[in-house]
């Protein structure tokens, strides 16, 4: 046998759906980048790391690159229903047009949009959730979570997306997901079905909060902090009170992880830690990420 | 014979006054929007046993499920005695029998005894309510700017009489009880807390005669009364959860709904052929006036949304789990079914007791000077609250008889972006973010693919390569 060599890394070329359409040829799926991972910089880490997963597993898929347009969601959850049918109407003809049925997504606003809204405005496509496209890929063994970093023993804890969670009732896929890394999972008080919003869906993303006495990301992270730390007295004090999540639990918090599934969670999650000054310790990162980093195709 | 016809009129008049109330909330609920809530009997009898009978979103919270359990099942085998005292008010005084349903034999000593077991449990679990609600401090929940004086009053005096009708109960089961052992007869049935309650009687038979009677009235007359105040209280939810549950949304709660006359005008716009159906048509044939896009009043919403504002029982678990309210903003899921309930009522019919909820300075009302034309939208609800929403589901997901106050508040949103554009500023911008750049950050479209350069993957042999 010959000794095994790691290959270089390797350029990918992201596939168009335009391209493929000019050489006849269909994708098995439709990869719905969404603008936040288009445009946003710390959402575009996820976006590479999903594709090199996408890559590395050999699927068939295409993006629609300059073709995609935002989705209509925030403003559709602003009340703007006239924009958001103009969206919707715009990305259906060109994906119709495509002749697409099946979409994944890293965004779980969109997938919530594409998945369910879509279909009265004549968008019928089966529509996937990065999380459980990961799931099923390390169901299938074609992602075995090896070879790259190790997250033995390390402390995650998942903080639920509504659009995800709520929305849509998928609460296990992610949390397979994370089991797969070997972690020391830990779940905040507030999950899965009773899971707190991060405070930015409703287009609330682009607004600032209304007067109040605290900001929903400050509550949620102090929840993920002291779940983290383990720092039981704090947590209990939580409920729209200020309290000192940081003081020290049994766990110290360096290397732990605040896991997430959408771009504004991860938004309004990473500004909580740097709120709470706990940056250099505690880490936000998204499934995609993570399960790239575990496979060690980050390059 | 005087007591039958006594009863008999009493029965039809507390009937008779129900249908009319009834009726009148029927009316209410029938001016909201069309919204088809029919088919899917299997899918909607099945969510109906689990969530209204089953009480399964109660125990997501174990204690208050528990003590409501109590009460409800009470209600449910309590009321079973209420049918032999109709039997015994219209006949047995008649033809001169008594315990009406005790040819049921062992049945009847089961039933009696669960009674009474369950009417002692009841007093407790209505305690601990009591005292959830009025220590200092009550459980959060149960404070807030729209639960002060008329609410607060309601949930007390629905707990005081629930007690009374069971001490009524116990009266009537005791007195009855010790009149027979005093004529050393044996009263039908088993009654396993009056027998400890006997030795509190005076002894005369004639004095126990009368006793019993006042138990007996006591208890039929204040449930008779009771199910006239349900109308006009938080309490109604005993009836209309059910209905409501069961007229409930089947889809995903991530799905909003779509608006059809916006969809044909984006339909004829994006394609000239494209006919848009005609206006609907009143019953006299004449076009009706196009409706507004969402809801400035009441009669904008849809009448499901109507419905859940009766069947509410300001229980407060949506405003609890609200990140908005949690946080601190004024935005309170309860207040807005709250504010639509009596906005009905203010503008439409209302039952015997209507006391709409008067809010002080930190609801941050806007003065209302022109009461004609006030509506539920900055009458009572106002865009702060609706602005504070993160579209989360928490109140969705929590309210035990699944009503939906985001559908309420996106309706108004939609009628303050679309007909009064008055979306905050910064929305504003997003939206045309969006229409221009078709994201909603200000980013050149151009750039929409740039993600993608330099891009590699490491370690990796490409599979579809190799093959």
């Amino acid at each position: 046998m010959l000794p095994e060599t790691a290959p270089a890394p390797r350029q990918i070329t992201v596939p168009v759906m335009a391209d493929l359409a000019a050489r006849n040829e269909s994708p098995e799926i439709l990869f719905w980048v969404g603008c936040a991972g288009a445009f946003d910089d710390r959402y575009k880490r996820v976006t590479r790391a999903f594709v090199r997963i996408l890559d590395h597993v050999g699927t068939k898929y295409a993006v629609l690159g300059l073709e995609e347009s935002c989705t209509g969601d925030p403003a559709k959850r602003a009340g703007n229903e006239f924009l958001f049918q103009m969206q919707a109407m715009q990305n259906i003809t060109t994906m119709n047009g495509y002749g697409i049925k099946k979409i994944v997504t890293a965004c779980p606003h969109c997938f919530n949009t594409i998945k369910n809204e879509y279909p009265a405005l004549g968008g019928d496509y089966e529509v996937i959730h990065h999380s459980t496209y990961l799931q099923q890929l390390i169901n299938e063994g074609k992602v075995g979570v090896t070879g790259g970093e190790s997250f033995k023993g390390r402390r995650i804890t998942f903080h639920d997306s509504c659009y995800l969670g709520r929305a849509n009732n998928i609460y296990e896929a992610p949390r397979d997901v994370l089991a797969a890394l070997d972690a020391d999972l830990v779940e905040m008080k507030r999950s899965r079905a009773n899971g707190l919003c991060c405070g930015a869906g409703g287009a609330q993303m682009w607004k600032e909060a209304e007067p109040g006495k605290k900001e929903i990301n400050i509550e949620r992270t102090e929840e993920a902090l002291a779940t983290l730390s383990g720092a039981a007295a704090a947590l209990a004090n939580l409920g729209g009170v200020e309290t000192e999540t940081t003081a020290p639990g049994p766990h110290d918090l360096q290397g732990s992880i605040i896991a997430v599934s959408c771009p504004f969670c991860m938004t309004m999650m990473s500004d909580g830690v740097k709120n709470k000054e706990q940056e250099g310790k505690v880490q936000v990162f998204d499934l995609a990420e993570l399960v790239a980093s575990a496979e060690g195709i980050n390059a | 014979m005087l007591q039958s016809i006594l009863f008999a009129l009493l029965l039809v008049a507390a009937f008779g006054l129900f249908a009319w109330q009834v009726r009148k909330i029927r009316a209410n609920v029938l001016v909201g929007r069309d919204r088809d809530a029919g088919g899917h009997p299997a899918e909607r009898l099945r969510k109906t046993i689990l969530v209204a009978f089953g009480q399964q979103k109660m125990f997501k919270r174990l204690t208050p499920a528990l003590l409501h359990l109590v009460v409800y099942v009470g209600f449910l085998v309590i009321n079973i005695e209420v049918i032999e005292i109709v039997i015994d008010g219209l006949f047995g005084n008649l033809f001169g029998f008594h315990r009406s349903l005790q040819f049921l034999g062992p049945v009847y000593d089961g039933l009696m005894a669960t009674n009474e077991v369950l009417a002692a449990l009841v007093i407790v679990a209505v305690a601990a309510f009591w005292w959830r609600r009025n220590s200092k401090p009550p459980l959060k929940r149960f404070t807030g700017p729209e639960l002060r004086l008329w609410p607060k009053l309601d949930a007390n005096i629905i707990l005081y009489v629930e007690v009374v009708l069971m001490v009524a109960l116990f009266f009537m089961n005791t007195a009855d009880l010790k009149l027979h052992q005093m004529r050393g007869e044996d009263l039908p049935g088993t009654f396993p807390i009056s027998n400890l309650l006997v030795g509190l009687l005076p002894t005369g038979q004639g004095t126990l005669h009368v006793l019993e009677r006042i138990g007996w009235w006591a208890h039929i007359t204040g449930i008779l009364l009771f199910l006239n105040y349900l109308p006009s209280s938080k309490h109604f939810h005993i009836i209309l959860a059910f209905p409501n549950v069961w007229y409930s949304r089947l889809v995903p709660q991530g799905q909003f709904s779509n608006v059809e006359s916006i969809t044909h005008e984006v339909k004829a716009m994006m394609d000239p052929s494209y006919e848009v159906p005609a206006a609907p048509v009143g019953p006299d044939g004449s076009a009706l006036a196009p409706t507004s896009f969402g809801a400035k009043d009441v009669d904008d919403l849809p009448w499901t949304n109507l419905l859940s504002a009766y069947s509410c029982t300001e229980c407060g678990r949506c405003t609890s789990v609200c990140p908005a309210n949690l946080t601190g903003k004024l935005l309170s899921p309860r207040k807005i079914i709250m504010d639509t309930r009596d906005r009905m009522e203010e503008k439409y019919n209302s039952p015997l007791i209507f006391r709409p909820n008067v809010y002080g300075a930190e609801a941050k009302h806007e003065p209302i000077t022109d009461l004609a034309n006030a509506t539920l939208l900055r009458g009572k609800v106002t865009p702060e609250e609706l602005w504070a929403c993160t579209t989360c589901n928490a109140c969705v997901e929590s309210c035990p008889v699944n009503i939906n106050p985001l559908e309420s508040i996106i309706e108004m949103r939609r009628f303050l972006v679309l007909e009064e554009s008055a979306a905050p500023n910064s929305l504003n911008v997003m939206f045309s973010n969006i229409e221009n750049n078709g994201a909603p950050w200000a980013f050149s479209p151009s750039d929409r693919f740039n993600w993608a350069d330099d891009l590699y993957v490491k370690g990796s042999t490409p599979v579809a390569a190799a093959v």
